[in-house]
């Protein structure tokens, strides 16, 4: 370009020959129109959103760690949960390598007096119990593994059949709209007069206690939010255009579902599920701690704690591990829950 | 204003079926109820039992049984404890009701009034490190379960400071601190949530625009003008709020040994007292479908808006 002006303007004469020009091909303006990044699909894009959320990138990888370790419980626990030793009863915690008071076998007597309770019951120089043992000699740390694949197993099943179901009731009470509406919105506006936690006890006193009956008693009640949110998003989705489009293709009204209104859902349903998760691991804890969850010998983060409480004024710790287990796992769930709703949240979108 | 009074009329007919319905769903359940009512049953003599049968009138066919259990209810009778020597099962509850409902109370003021702050100052503040904090708090307390909570308050301020005493009601203040705060956890962050997310949405409107165009202070614009439209739609998490104190009193209130609604409640499932878990069944629904409506009442009065929006679709 500057070689073109300097020519202007030292010859005005200067004849204009055709090599002097560039020629503007359609091609080029295509390029500056090309939308060079690769176009995102839905799941990408709220990933991409979701990786700037710091608190939920990290419960993720808390989660996937916790849950990794849970699920492989029978081939890392260092003993069996269930199995009672008699001789090594209410043992501290002795890590391997670590000579630290509390967490070397010693226990505090009589408030100052340390000594090793290890020798003094006569266990063998080489067995550790990482995190100590309970009041019947049973290994804190391989309960808590394994407590915690209780309580995960429980809270996915319970997520997953809240997820069906409500969807299913949802789509349905949503698409067909009318008086099969109107009657189904009504029965939900009853059932959800009925304050969920009596109705979760009453389902597991009629039932054999156990981790199936908790599912479905938690099954019972949790699906409703799901289904009110269903709903409402359906409402909005099946006046628009592309739905018409599919119905005028004549496509058929459960593919249309299926196809393109749980496609469309799927926001909604990720972020309800995820929080339904929390809230099915609370409800476990919370119905083990009264009394009528998880029946003995089985372990779940509930019946731990429960256990834990009993004796917590001498031997806090074997509340505190558990509870602290529950803990980490009901804020990691809820951060992440949080960061995929704003992950989700088309109003967010920039 | 006709047809807000058919709206109510609607409303109020509708919680009458539910409670017809919860009633009936309760009795029909505690038919199924494995168990027998006499915990000493290989004791006693078929004859006894018999006897027993009559006198509860376990004897009759269920459909009589339902019918007298209903026509009960209607004047407010729950029947009779099969535990706790033989009181009436509304004698039993109308005793422990008064610690219930006051620690209830006393957790909702507390939790809502310092959500409330935190909230509004969250908002004000928004993303900064303030904002962050407040809603980290909030995370937490809807994080931590209730007895997780409990117990610790109980470790530190009881067992350990020695300040409060550790599970001894007295009706008093002072017994009642630390449970209405291991109450208050829930609202506390429920509340600091939504407080948030309604300012954040509030202080961007024009009328808060014009107030600050006026000179206003930013702090006296967010109390006197943006907490007003901020709170109202806090009334709708009061039912939900109170669904969780029910469930955080049943343990709670058994931590603390508070002579309570849940604490009974426990008490009952672990001993197979069939008509108090019922009670307290229809008690608990009756309580939430009352307060459900109330709310939605007292929500219609506060925002017109509501009203009719209403009337356009459900």
């Amino acid at each position: 370009m500057s070689t073109h002006d300097n020519q202007l303007s030292s010859n005005e004469h200067t004849k204009f020959s055709p090599d002097m020009f560039e020629q503007v091909t359609a091609s080029s303006t295509e390029d500056n129109e090309k939308i060079s990044a690769p176009s995102l699909s839905f799941l990408q894009d709220s990933w991409r959103r979701l990786k700037k959320n710091k608190a939920a990138v990290i419960s993720l990888g808390i989660l996937a760690v916790i849950i990794v370790l849970a699920f492989s419980a029978p081939l890392i626990a260092p003993h069996n949960p269930y199995t009672q030793t008699s001789g090594h009863i209410s043992l501290p915690p002795k890590i391997p390598g670590i000579n630290i008071n509390g967490l070397n076998g010693t226990t505090k007597a009589g408030g100052t007096e340390v000594f090793d309770k290890y020798a003094q019951m006569g266990v063998d120089e080489d067995t550790y119990y990482l995190l100590g043992t309970d009041s019947l000699g049973r290994d804190l740390l391989s309960r808590i593994l394994y407590g915690t694949r209780v309580s995960l197993i429980i809270a996915f099943a319970a997520a997953l059949f809240d997820l069906t179901i409500g969807v299913t009731y949802g789509l349905i009470s949503g698409w067909l709209g009318g008086r099969i509406d109107n009657i189904m919105q009504r029965i939900l506006e009853i059932l959800s007069g009925v304050p969920n936690l009596v109705v979760v006890i009453l389902t597991l006193l009629v039932l054999k206690p156990g981790i199936t009956s908790i599912i479905i008693a938690l099954a019972i009640t949790g699906w409703i939010p799901m289904a009110r949110i269903v709903r409402a998003q359906t409402l909005k989705l099946r006046n628009q255009e592309y739905i018409l489009a599919a119905q005028t293709l004549g496509e058929s009204s459960i593919k249309i579902a299926v196809k393109h209104l749980i496609s469309n859902l799927s926001g909604v349903i990720i972020i309800q599920t995820m929080f339904s998760i929390p809230s099915a691991i609370f409800f476990e804890a919370f119905l083990s701690f009264i009394g009528i969850g998880i029946p003995a010998p089985f372990a779940s983060l509930g019946t731990l704690i429960n256990d834990g409480y009993k004796t917590f004024q001498f031997i806090p710790h074997l509340m505190w591990y558990p509870a602290g287990v529950l803990c980490v796992l009901m804020i990691s769930f809820n951060l992440l829950a949080d960061g995929l709703r704003d992950a989700f949240d088309p109003k967010m979108k920039d | 204003m006709k047809s807000y009074l058919k709206y109510l009329g609607k409303r109020v007919f509708y919680m009458f079926i539910t409670l017809f319905l919860i009633a009936s769903i309760t009795f029909f359940l505690s038919q199924l109820l494995p168990g027998t009512p006499y915990s000493n049953e290989d004791k006693l003599s078929q004859e006894q039992i018999e006897i027993m049968n009559e006198q509860y009138g376990l004897d009759k066919p269920v459909p009589v049984q339902y019918a007298i259990y209903m026509g009960g209810l209607v004047k407010g009778d729950l029947g009779t404890s099969f535990q706790f020597d033989n009181t009436p099962v509304s004698k039993l509850l109308s005793t422990r009701i008064g610690p219930s409902l006051q620690l209830g109370f006393q957790a909702v003021v507390l939790g809502t009034f310092i959500g409330i702050i935190l909230g509004v100052i969250a908002a004000m503040k928004q993303n900064t490190w303030v904002d962050t904090m407040a809603t980290f708090f909030a995370i937490l307390g809807r994080s931590i379960p209730n007895f997780v909570f409990a117990v610790l308050l109980q470790l530190i301020f009881a067992a350990k400071l020695g300040w409060l005493p550790i599970a001894l009601w007295d009706g008093g203040f002072k017994s009642s601190i630390l449970p209405t705060l291991a109450l208050a956890i829930g609202p506390l962050a429920d509340s600091a949530r939504f407080v948030r997310t309604e300012m954040v949405d509030v202080l961007s409107s024009d009328y808060i625009e014009l107030a600050r165009a006026k000179g206003l202070s930013r702090w006296v614009v967010a109390f006197k003008h943006g907490i007003r439209n901020a709170l109202i739609p806090l009334l709708t998490i009061l039912g939900p709020m109170a669904v969780a104190l029910m469930t955080g009193s049943m343990v709670v209130e058994n931590i603390y040994a508070i002579p309570g609604i849940g604490e009974q409640f426990v008490k009952s499932i672990t001993t197979n007292d069939y008509p108090t878990i019922m009670g307290v069944t229809i008690l608990y629904s009756a309580m939430l479908v009352l307060i459900i409506l109330v709310v939605d009442i007292l929500y219609s009065v506060v925002d017109p808006r509501i009203r009719i929006s209403a009337k356009g679709g459900d």
